[in-house]
């Protein structure tokens, strides 16, 4: 049953065919067993998971039948969960146990789910490998030499590899998307301000946001019925209703119209990727979808934008860990600059002072017209790109990544991994929702299309997604490898 | 050579808002360290601000009422900085869209002429927390109950030529700012703080010299004091020959001087950017206008309603309102009392003077403005005279009961019955026979050492016009 | 543009970041290699574009004035590297 969708687990929670506390302890014996060698988990949480189960178990003995009561689930390390250790994927906060929740969280309490537990990231979210996290590289099912993606790698390994139903992840410019298309998961990035920042670690947060990261569409729905809608404690949290993005999801895709962005078929997107992109877009002409090539003009400078506003704003959200609240503080100072910096450059690994030294040049004097100001008005013909496609076409379809994972330690130089993002920074830089979805094999490695929808259309997306996953079957492909080795199916 | 001197003001007013800017704490002055100190206030991560509206709407307010333009769109940037009493490591500030843009305020000098001083902008940002210094194991003790306070930096225009201008620019912000509720602005509190920008060029020319700016000033003597003498330490300077360096500056008032805050701080490089946690503030004209029209009587239309309604001097009525509470204490005393000139006189000198002596406030007073007002009901009424008027207002400020109460217990009615009076003139004429032969000698003025003798008799407490009236008829 | 040593030790400072001697070159080699590839922003004109801060053209909410948070002093100061008598500690700071 760990193998199932959301969907399917929850059917058979109601039909009683299974218990939560039976398939919690499941997914914890899956772990215990896979977790060595994935390195998806940071935090086991055993005890509480199986109370969680049990008190699951009893709520529905009562009545209770909400569509996620008892669904085993894991979160990024990056959202605050109270009492529990909250890492954020860095040596900062290597002792940190959070006194509150995200709302997020809170969101999936409510909802009665089970928290198996924290899984690992890159440091910070600055990271498209999992490389950066001070816990260590995570591993990708399907080979076990080959990075999961990032920053959200430990949850989308974590969902490949059966580890848990479903997880949370953040994406900040390709953090859901691209590690989803690396396992071979399903991954979505919803509208800015859809779901709430409060108590999700900042990085960059006017690109931040969190999202679902599952085995299906469906799933991805059900999960983002829970964690959407307005939280006053975040005011880039948007007043909007929140309507079921389960409801549409079987609606027919005749006479859809599919933007295919030409800038994403370019130079430097490998055969493999760019043929089964092509592929799945034949498989919705069958659908009865039509499909057009868009413009995104500016799409070429959304890596160079992006790695000025992100950085910008991560330098001043990372200011706060100085080790006088909480978290880290270097050994014996002799005075408060040498606590600052020591704390600092001990406490955060090399790719996160990168950022912050380029985000602190963008913003020192003399400097800010030419890269943040200029970034910003780069920002705004990026999303007038996209509103301009987005007159003529419901969707847009490309490639996640330009390949498939590549090997651990294989991408030492900073620029060409920032480069891996390049489809997906512009849908964070324009506030857009964008999911990634599989779309064939490589290899032996999952490769992923990524489809993204007009502001606060993740339910079209959502539609859009299910019906290729109604019609193909790549995203229910399994690593053979894990399967074996944990002696379960 | 002869210099002027060019001055700009910096004023921070903590807004008196229940909670923080950004927060839910509690804003209450003195509580025990950290204990109003929430996770938002501590900068745990995950944490956002949502900003207080209350703090917006006392901004607007400051602003309608020094005439000031009021941002549409005001937006909220981050100044980064560390300090251990900065949690976030930036504070969170107005930059290029201030709430409060270009205003001015109407300042009298002593000379009785009025100066309209500028105001530039005023713009709402973030308290910091303290650093305590005393010892804790030899490091330095973090209290951030005050971290993410609101504020309000009120910025002036270099307009201000003396530190009498500048006094009286502080005063009358003051004033306003306690008319209009929106802060305590106790200097000696840091409510309100004052950071002065000084300059000297030699008269007549049209650039700025180099400035310095002396930080956190918390007495208005003393910015009047830090002037004088950072303006004489740069004259001494530029006449040898030498030149200023643009620089921070801390007056000292031990030494009467202002002493240069050397730090080891590189240059400062703030390195704003719009904060991304905050959106755009934006208000329409629906809102200025309900706040204009919940503006209580400001300073200068109530100096003039005083001077019209009460018939008082500009003087006395600019006293008057000087301070709100003064103000309505004043209203109270002259409408109970119903002679307006004469609660102006024992408003402004003797209460005035007892509470100044004390350093008390209004609120402070052990003399409440009806008590006051049925003293001089008293006085116009002939209980007492004015003089005896002085001691029944020296005993009310031990003895809590009524005015009429006090006058009783210390039998300081005035005597106007006519047979009691009759025998102190009998008495004093006899006594005095004398001065009694001047008088019928035509020396008129004699009458006058009389009646003082009738007075003294009394104790003070005879009617001074009726013993006049008497002896005149008893000497014919 | 290229970055010198001088540049980026006053960068680390802002940023109150410690960069040993044997680092700075490749720390001012890999920014300044980030610093080429940002600069491809400046290929394109864009004057008269309006920056764009948020993705959405939505302003701030209003929160009422109101005291809603607790003393949570001592939870939070079990979290402190150094506390003492409710203070957070910090090597001594000279004014």
């Amino acid at each position: 049953m760990i193998n199932s969708t959301v969907a399917e687990i929850s059917a058979a929670l109601a039909a009683g065919d299974i218990s939560s506390v039976e398939i919690t302890q499941a997914y914890l014996n899956r772990i215990a067993t896979l977790n060595g060698e994935l390195n998806a988990f940071i935090t086991v949480c055993e005890d509480s998971a199986l109370l969680q189960a049990k008190a699951a178990d009893d709520a529905r003995a009562k009545g209770n039948n909400s569509p996620l009561l008892g669904i085993p689930l894991a979160h990024k390390d990056i959202f605050c969960t109270k009492d529990i250790l909250t890492t954020c994927g860095s040596r900062m906060l290597h002792n940190f146990v959070s006194p509150y929740n995200a709302t997020v969280v809170e969101r999936f309490i409510d909802a009665g789910t089970v928290l198996l537990g924290k899984t690992n990231m890159d440091e910070f979210a600055m990271g498209s490998s999992n490389e950066t996290s001070y816990f260590g590289d995570v591993k990708n099912p399907w080979n076990t030499e080959f990075v999961p993606g990032g920053s959200s790698g430990g949850s989308a390994t974590a969902v490949a590899a059966d580890l848990c139903a479903m997880a949370t992840g953040t994406d900040t410019g390709g953090s859901i998307r691209q590690p989803a298309a690396f396992c071979g998961v399903t991954g979505f990035k919803p509208s800015y301000g859809r779901v709430s920042r409060w108590g999700m670690i900042a990085f960059a947060s006017s690109l931040d946001q969190a999202g679902p990261i599952t085995k299906s569409a469906e799933d991805a729905a059900l999960m983002l019925n829970v964690m959407s809608g307005l939280d006053k404690k975040d005011s880039t949290s948007i007043d909007r209703p929140v309507e079921d993005f389960t409801a549409s999801l079987d609606q027919p895709l005749k006479g859809l119209r599919i933007g295919v962005p030409k800038q994403h078929f370019a130079e430097g997107l490998s055969r493999e990727v760019e043929q089964a992109v092509r592929d799945a877009l034949a498989e919705y002409e069958k659908l009865g979808a039509i499909i057009k090539e868009v413009d995104l003009t500016n799409s070429h400078l959304s890596v160079s934008a992006y790695y000025v506003v992100a950085p910008a704003e991560a330098s001043a959200n990372l200011s706060r860990f100085d080790g006088v609240r909480y978290g880290y503080r270097c050994e014996d100072p002799v005075d408060l600059e040498d606590m600052y910096k020591r704390t600092r450059s001990e406490g955060f690994g090399e790719e996160v002072k990168r950022r912050i030294m380029i985000g602190t040049y963008a913003l020192s004097a003399g400097f800010y017209d030419a890269y943040y100001r200029k970034a910003q008005k780069i920002r705004r013909l990026i999303k007038d790109d996209f509103d301009r496609a987005f007159e003529e076409v419901d969707v847009i379809i490309g490639p996640t990544s330009p390949h498939t994972a590549f090997k651990l330690g294989s991408k030492s130089d900073p620029v060409s991994m920032y480069l891996e993002d390049i489809y997906t920074i512009a849908v964070n830089l324009a506030g857009l929702p964008a999911a990634s979805i599989p779309v064939g094999m490589a290899n032996g490695l999952p490769m992923g299309m990524q489809i993204i929808g007009k502001y606060f259309d993740e339910a079209k997306i959502l539609n859009v997604a299910h019906q290729f996953q109604q019609h193909t079957d790549w995203h229910k492909q399994k690593s053979t490898a894990l399967v074996t080795a944990s002696g379960e199916a | 050579m002869e210099w002027e001197t060019v001055i700009g003001l910096e004023v921070h007013v903590s807004l008196s808002t229940k909670s923080k800017l950004f927060s839910g704490s509690s804003t209450e002055f003195g509580a025990p360290p950290n204990t109003q100190a929430s996770i938002f206030d501590c900068a745990l991560p995950g944490t956002l601000p949502v900003f207080n509206e209350e703090a917006l709407r006392m901004a607007v307010r400051f602003g309608v009422a020094i005439g000031a333009e009021i941002g549409k769109r005001s937006v909220f940037d981050r100044k980064n900085y560390f300090y251990p009493d900065l949690p976030k490591g930036y504070q969170v500030t107005q930059l290029d869209f201030p709430t409060v843009g270009k205003g001015s305020l109407t300042v009298t000098l002593a000379d009785g002429s009025e100066k309209v001083i500028g105001v530039t902008r005023a713009h709402i940002e973030e308290n910091a927390g303290k650093s305590l210094h005393e010892e804790f194991s030899g490091m330095s003790g973090i209290d951030l109950n005050r971290a993410g306070e609101p504020l309000l930096e009120i910025v002036s225009e270099p307009e201000i030529t003396c530190a009498e201008e500048a006094v009286a620019y502080l005063k009358k912000l003051h004033t306003i700012i306690r008319y209009l509720d929106i802060s305590d602005a106790i200097m000696a509190q840091g409510s309100m703080r004052c950071d002065v920008n000084v300059s000297i060029r030699p008269k007549g020319a049209t650039e700025l010299g180099t400035r310095t700016e002396i930080k956190n000033i918390n007495s208005f003597r003393f910015v009047e004091k830090a002037i004088y003498s950072e303006v004489a330490r740069q004259q001494e300077i530029l006449e040898d020959g030498g030149r200023i360096i643009q620089e921070t500056r801390r007056y000292n008032a031990d030494k009467d001087e202002t002493t240069s805050m050397r730090s080891k701080e590189v240059a400062n490089d703030y390195r704003y950017f719009p904060e991304p946690d905050l959106l755009p503030i934006v208000i329409d004209d629906e809102y200025i206008a309900a706040v204009r029209a919940q503006l209580p009587e400001l300073p200068d239309a109530r100096e003039a309603r005083f001077v019209e309604d009460y018939s008082l001097s500009n003087y006395d009525a600019g006293v008057l309102v000087s301070s709100r509470e003064l103000a309505e204490y004043y209203e109270i005393v002259a409408r109970s009392s119903g002679d307006s000139k004469l609660a102006a006189n024992w408003v402004s000198q003797d209460l005035l003077g007892l509470l100044n002596k004390n350093n008390w406030s209004i609120a402070d007073s052990p003399i409440q403005a009806e008590r006051l007002a049925t003293l001089i009901t008293r006085i116009k009424d002939n209980t007492i005279s004015g003089k005896i008027a002085k001691t029944v207002f020296e005993a009310m400020i031990i003895d809590e009961s009524g005015v009429d109460a006090i006058i009783e217990s210390k039998g300081l009615k005035q005597v106007t019955d006519s047979g009691e009076i009759e025998k102190l003139v009998l008495e004093v004429i006899e006594n005095n026979p004398e001065q009694v032969q001047q008088y019928k000698d035509g020396k008129a003025q004699v009458i006058g050492f009389l009646v003082g003798q009738c007075m003294q008799l009394s104790k003070g407490k005879a009617n001074p016009g009726q013993v006049n009236e008497l002896l005149r008829e008893k000497m014919q | 543009m290229a970055l010198d040593k001088a540049e980026v030790e006053k960068i680390a400072h802002l940023a109150r970041l410690h960069i040993s001697e044997s680092e700075t070159e490749e720390v001012t080699t890999r920014i300044t290699d980030i610093l080429t590839l940002i600069d491809q922003m400046q290929s394109v004109d864009t004057e008269g574009v309006e920056p764009l801060a948020h993705p959405l053209d939505v302003v701030q909410r209003l929160r009422v004035d109101e005291i809603t948070e607790e003393d949570q002093r001592d939870r939070l100061q079990q979290l402190a590297p150094a506390s003492e008598d409710g203070l957070y500690l910090v090597p001594k700071v000279l004014e």
